[in-house]
């Protein structure tokens, strides 16, 4: 029997949730870094045990620990993300040039085929790999360089680089998101970069439709057809089928198009769920209901999952990392929110179980298989 | 030997339980503590000062004899009574919240 293991990171700790494969009764480890803010905990799809972790703290900084064991010992590894040359600078909220600072490490992203290769998006915007184990650490400094770089601008949650999609068929494509930058490509291992922003309408921009600047909240990308991209845009839910060289809205019948995490179903690339939330000033969800919503046609048509969730006063937000799937049939769906709870539906969203209901606010939440 | 006190988060981080007593060979100064303090336990490297400026991070503080060391010149001698071992060398994250 298959067992799972979440990997929860939240504002003042890391958890790790097992179950087997009913997903009913979950046990609770944690916390694990008590009192750090855990940003994004995330395994190597090629060797469970290996798992990396985004620990920080306004106090003292940012560190990386590692895990050999499947979470049960750490080891603080390296936590130096030198940008590569002269930093240079990006614009500022006031539209002045600032100079490019390291702040924390958003998203951590094993390798498809190494454990010891690991991607780490950062803020402020810029992507990092380790190929030892997170030793340390070398920007792909194209990514800054391609030319927009100083053009981009922070949102209000800080210039962040969020999102970083490894494709599984073309080797060296890779995808990553920018708030406020938008969504970019490489189809040479990093080295070299474009923006992908093109059908992107953001209002509030002076050119709604110019190359960058876009608040793109997250990708989303099925494995089985990497060439089609999910995007949850700060307000637009996208859909590209030519590797992001082309967006369109399918946000259609939504309630709201507000919201941050995007994910698609383990075994059908056209079963989609997004958690919109009533406005970006009004970051809840609407009514007070919390609901998942599902398009089992890539976004042509919208259905409520609701059993099991909240269906009054319920005013949490669900943040971009914070959702996730498994591989098991059927595929099972998990989310965390800023209230403290994990659910997860085992049945792709008909139903859903609290997991864990008191938990500081969720961060992100990512899911293993296991064997 | 010098006396150091960390936050908690700061222990947690390096795992240390008991004291933390360091050597330090001459000239005795908050730089020359810090870089000994990080040799002897690696993950605190970064988390006091950045790494490569050596510059303090902003909610760090730097104690000793009831005064705040932090905005004094890294290299500066450390107070007697702290290289004797008497009074403790503190290291503080600053209060911050409500």
């Amino acid at each position: 029997m298959s067992k799972l293991r979440i990997l929860a990171g939240t504002r003042k700790g890391a958890f790790i949730l097992t179950s087997d494969s009913n997903r009913e009764k979950w046990n609770v480890s944690g916390p694990h870094f008590a009192g750090w803010e855990i940003y994004h905990v995330k395994a190597s799809p090629v060797n469970p045990d290996r798992i990396y972790a985004s620990q920080t703290s306004g106090w003292f900084g940012q560190v990386i620990q590692r895990s050999d064991d499947g979470g049960l010992t750490w080891q603080a590894v390296g936590n130096q993300f030198p940008y590569e040359g002269v930093p240079g600078t990006h614009q500022w909220y006031d539209g002045t040039p600032h100079p490019w600072e390291f702040k924390r490490v958003w998203h951590l992203e094993p390798d498809l085929h190494d454990p010891e290769v690991v991607y780490a998006g950062v803020e402020d915007a810029a992507l990092f790999r380790s190929v030892d184990g997170g030793q340390s650490w070398q920007e792909l400094a194209g990514l800054r360089g391609h030319g927009s770089g100083p053009d981009w601008q922070p949102g209000a949650g800080g210039m962040c680089l969020h999102t970083i999609l490894l494709d599984p068929k073309t080797p060296g494509r890779i995808y990553v998101a920018i708030s406020a930058a938008g969504a970019f490509r490489s189809d040479d291992h990093g080295q070299s970069w474009k923006p992908i922003n093109k059908g992107l309408v953001s209002e509030f921009m002076p050119d709604p439709q110019a190359e960058v600047g876009h608040c793109v909240h997250r990708l989303a990308m099925h494995p089985s057809r990497p060439q089609t991209l999910f995007m949850q845009k700060h307000w637009d839910v996208m859909r590209s089928d030519d590797a992001g060289d082309s967006w369109h809205e399918i946000s259609n019948n939504l309630p709201s198009d507000f919201g941050f995490p995007i994910e698609v179903h383990a075994h059908d690339p056209e079963t989609v769920y997004v958690i919109p939330l009533k406005s970006d000033s009004e970051r809840f969800p609407p009514d007070g209901k919390l609901r998942v919503y599902r398009s089992r046609n890539g976004g042509q048509h919208w259905e409520a999952l609701s059993q099991g969730l909240p269906q009054s006063d319920c005013y949490i937000n669900v943040l971009r990392d914070a959702t996730c799937v498994d591989q098991l049939d059927p595929c099972g769906i998990y989310f965390g929110t800023t209230g403290g709870q994990i659910y997860v539906s085992p049945d792709s969203g008909d139903h859903w179980i609290t997991v864990v209901r008191d938990l500081p606010a969720v961060l992100s939440v990512e899911v293993q298989t296991l064997a | 030997m010098i006396q150091v006190k960390l936050p908690g988060p700061l222990r947690l981080l390096a795992q240390i339980d008991g004291e933390v007593w360091l050597e330090v060979s001459a000239p005795v100064t908050q730089r020359t503590l810090l870089d000994e303090l990080e040799r002897r336990y690696p993950p605190l490297l970064g988390t006091l000062r950045d790494a490569h400026s050596g510059k303090r991070r902003d909610f760090i503080r730097f104690f000793a004899e009831g005064q705040d060391l932090s905005h004094q010149s890294p290299d500066d001698p450390l107070p007697e009574s702290v290289t004797r071992g008497q009074e403790p060398y503190l290291v503080v994250g600053a209060i911050a919240g409500g």
